[in-house]
C-alpha cells in the first residue's frame, strides 16, 4: 500500500463567498464543528509521519482561522510544501507578511471571471477588485501564483480575457476548471452546464495561448467529464495518495466522499492516521480494483481511470460501485448525456448561493 | 474555495515549443523545491499542486543546479559519483527535459 502523499487540511466550511459552483457539501451549516489547533497539528504530524509531502490548507476559506499562521509555520518546520487555497478575502498585508514568515510556499488565489459583473454576480460578493490587488501583494511576496478559474456556460466565452488577466498579473500558473458537478455545482449543474460547441471553442482559444506564451504561465485545462468518453482518474484512485481532513476531523478519500452512503467515515479524533489510512473500511471500501463490476472489473483501462469517481457514479447511477457514467462504456453513460442535454430546460428553477441559509433548508432533516 | 484541487501527481503542463538552448549555469527554479523523502526513500521536487519522484541520477543532477556550477563542472563532479565516462549527453537530455518541464532556469 503506498502512502498518503497528499494531505488537504479543509480547516473550515466558512466562507465570505457563496459561489454557486462551491463544491463543498451542501449541509456545510449543519456541520459547524472545528477542530482546535493543536488538534490539526498532531494530524499534520501523523501524515508527514506517514509520507505526506504536499498539504493544502483549504476550506471554506482558511484565512478565516486565526490560527493559519501558526498551522502554516509547523507544516513548514515538518517538511510539507505548503499551499495556501484561497478567495483572497482576508489576506491583508500584514498577515501575508507573516504566512511568507512562517514559511509559507505557494498561493492558490481564486477568480469567478475576468469581468467585475460576473465575478461579484457568481460569488454574491463584491470581490473583484478586492482579488486584483490580492494577487499584486502574493506577487509582492514572491509566492509562486496559481490563479484558478472554475469555468461553465457564463465565463466560458471569456477565456481569453482570463488568460489576458492572468498574464498581466504574472500568475506562474493559470487552472481553468471545467465545472465538477459535486455540492453546490450540482445543485445548480443546470445553470452551469455549457454546451459542447462551447467547450470546443474555449479549447482551442486555451491551445492558442499555450503555443504563443509557452512557459510564462503554465495553463491547465482540467477536463469536462461529462463531455468525455472516459472518467478521470479521480484522485489518483480511492486511498492511493490523497488524504482530506474535514473541519470536524472526520477523514475522507475525497471531498466529496461524505454523501456517499454505507462509508463508516472514520475521525482522527478517535483512530490514529496510519489505522484510518490503511485499516478504515473507508479507506478500504474502493482502494484496489475488488469492488469493482462490469464493465470496469473486464477493462484493460481499470488501471488508468480506476473506473472514474465513486461520488459521480453514486449520484447519477444510485449505485458507488457502478462505472463512472462519464464513461462510454457504462450502462449509464445515457444518463450524463441526458443531464447535458436537460439542462437548458431546467433553468427555470432560480440558482441557489451557497448560504447558510440556503444550507440549511436544503437539508431540513437534521 | 471553488474547485476541487488539482490531483496531486499530476502531467506537469502544458508543452512549451521548441526546447531552448542550455544555460550556462542551470539553476532550479524558485517555483520548486528539491526534497528527500525518507518514506519514498527517494529525492523528489515538490511545486504548485503536484509532486515528481525523481531516480538517482536525476536527482543528483538536480541537486547540482544551484546557478554557480557550469554543465562541464556538473558533469566532472558526476562521472566521479557515478563512477562512469561520457555521461555529458545523459546530463544535457535530463537539463534539457528539466527546461521544458520548467524546472531549470
Amino acid at each position: 500500500m503506498s502512502p498518503p502523499l497528499w494531505l488537504l487540511a479543509e480547516l473550515t466550511y466558512r466562507c465570505p463567498l457563496h459561489c454557486v459552483f462551491c463544491y463543498n457539501p451542501t449541509q456545510h451549516a449543519r456541520l459547524q464543528e472545528e477542530m482546535s489547533t493543536a488538534q490539526w497539528v498532531d494530524v499534520m504530524r501523523q501524515a508527514r509521519a506517514l509520507g505526506a509531502a504536499q498539504l493544502g490548507f483549504s476550506g471554506g476559506e482558511p484565512l478565516l482561522r486565526d490560527d493559519l499562521e501558526e498551522l502554516v509555520q509547523e507544516a513548514r518546520q515538518l517538511g510539507f510544501y505548503t499551499n495556501l487555497i484561497t478567495s483572497g478575502v482576508g489576506l491583508t498585508e500584514a498577515r501575508a507578511r507573516r504566512l511568507k514568515d512562517a514559511g509559507l510556499d505557494h498561493v492558490q488565489l481564486s477568480f469567478q471571471d475576468s469581468t467585475r459583473e460576473l465575478n461579484d454576480f457568481l460569488s454574491h460578493t463584491k470581490t473583484f477588485e478586492l482579488k486584483q490587488k490580492v494577487a499584486r501583494l502574493i506577487k509582492q511576496h514572491d509566492w509562486p501564483m496559481v490563479l484558478n478559474c472554475v469555468l461553465h456556460r457564463h465565463n466560458l466565452p471569456h477565456v481569453d480575457k482570463i488568460i489576458e488577466m492572468a498574464l498581466a498579473l504574472d500568475a506562474e500558473f493559470l487552472e481553468l476548471a471545467n465545472t465538477q458537478y459535486y455540492g453546490w455545482a450540482w445543485t445548480n449543474r443546470d445553470h452551469l452546464m455549457p454546451t459542447h460547441a462551447q467547450l470546443i471553442e474555449a479549447e482551442a482559444v486555451v491551445q492558442r495561448y499555450r503555443a504563443e506564451f509557452g512557459t510564462r504561465c503554465r495553463i491547465l485545462f482540467v477536463v469536462p467529464d461529462y463531455f468525455e468518453e472516459r472518467p478521470k482518474a479521480c484522485m489518483n484512485g480511492w486511498g492511493a495518495v490523497f488524504l482530506a481532513i474535514a473541519p470536524d476531523g472526520v477523514a475522507l478519500p475525497c471531498h466529496n466522499a461524505r454523501n456517499l452512503p454505507g462509508l463508516q467515515l472514520p475521525r482522527v479524533q478517535d483512530q490514529l492516521l496510519g489505522d484510518i489510512w490503511a485499516r478504515s473500511q473507508a479507506f478500504n471500501a474502493y482502494r484496489g480494483d475488488a469492488w469493482m463490476q462490469a464493465p470496469c472489473r473486464d477493462c484493460d483501462e481499470r488501471h488508468k481511470d480506476f473506473g472514474g469517481c465513486r461520488c459521480q457514479a453514486f449520484q447519477i447511477t444510485g449505485d458507488a460501485t457502478q462505472a463512472d457514467p462519464v464513461c462510454g462504456k457504462s450502462p449509464h453513460h445515457d444518463k450524463v448525456v441526458q443531464l447535458v442535454r436537460q439542462a437548458p430546460a431546467g433553468r427555470g428553477q432560480p440558482i441557489i448561493f451557497r448560504t447558510d441559509a440556503a444550507s440549511r433548508a436544503l437539508h431540513p432533516e437534521n | 474555495m471553488n474547485a476541487a484541487p488539482a490531483l496531486p501527481i499530476s502531467p506537469v503542463a502544458p508543452e512549451a515549443k521548441a526546447p531552448n538552448a542550455l544555460p550556462p549555469f542551470p539553476k532550479l527554479s524558485r517555483l520548486y523545491r528539491l526534497q528527500y523523502e525518507q518514506v519514498q526513500s527517494a529525492w523528489v521536487l515538490l511545486y504548485p499542486e503536484g509532486m515528481v519522484k525523481l531516480n538517482d541520477s536525476s536527482a543528483e543532477i538536480l541537486r547540482r543546479c544551484n546557478g554557480e556550477r557550469s554543465i562541464d563542472a556538473m558533469v566532472a563532479d558526476l562521472e566521479i559519483l557515478f563512477n562512469a565516462k561520457g555521461i555529458a549527453p545523459q546530463v544535457r537530455e535530463l537539463l534539457q527535459e528539466g527546461m521544458r518541464r520548467g524546472w531549470i532556469v
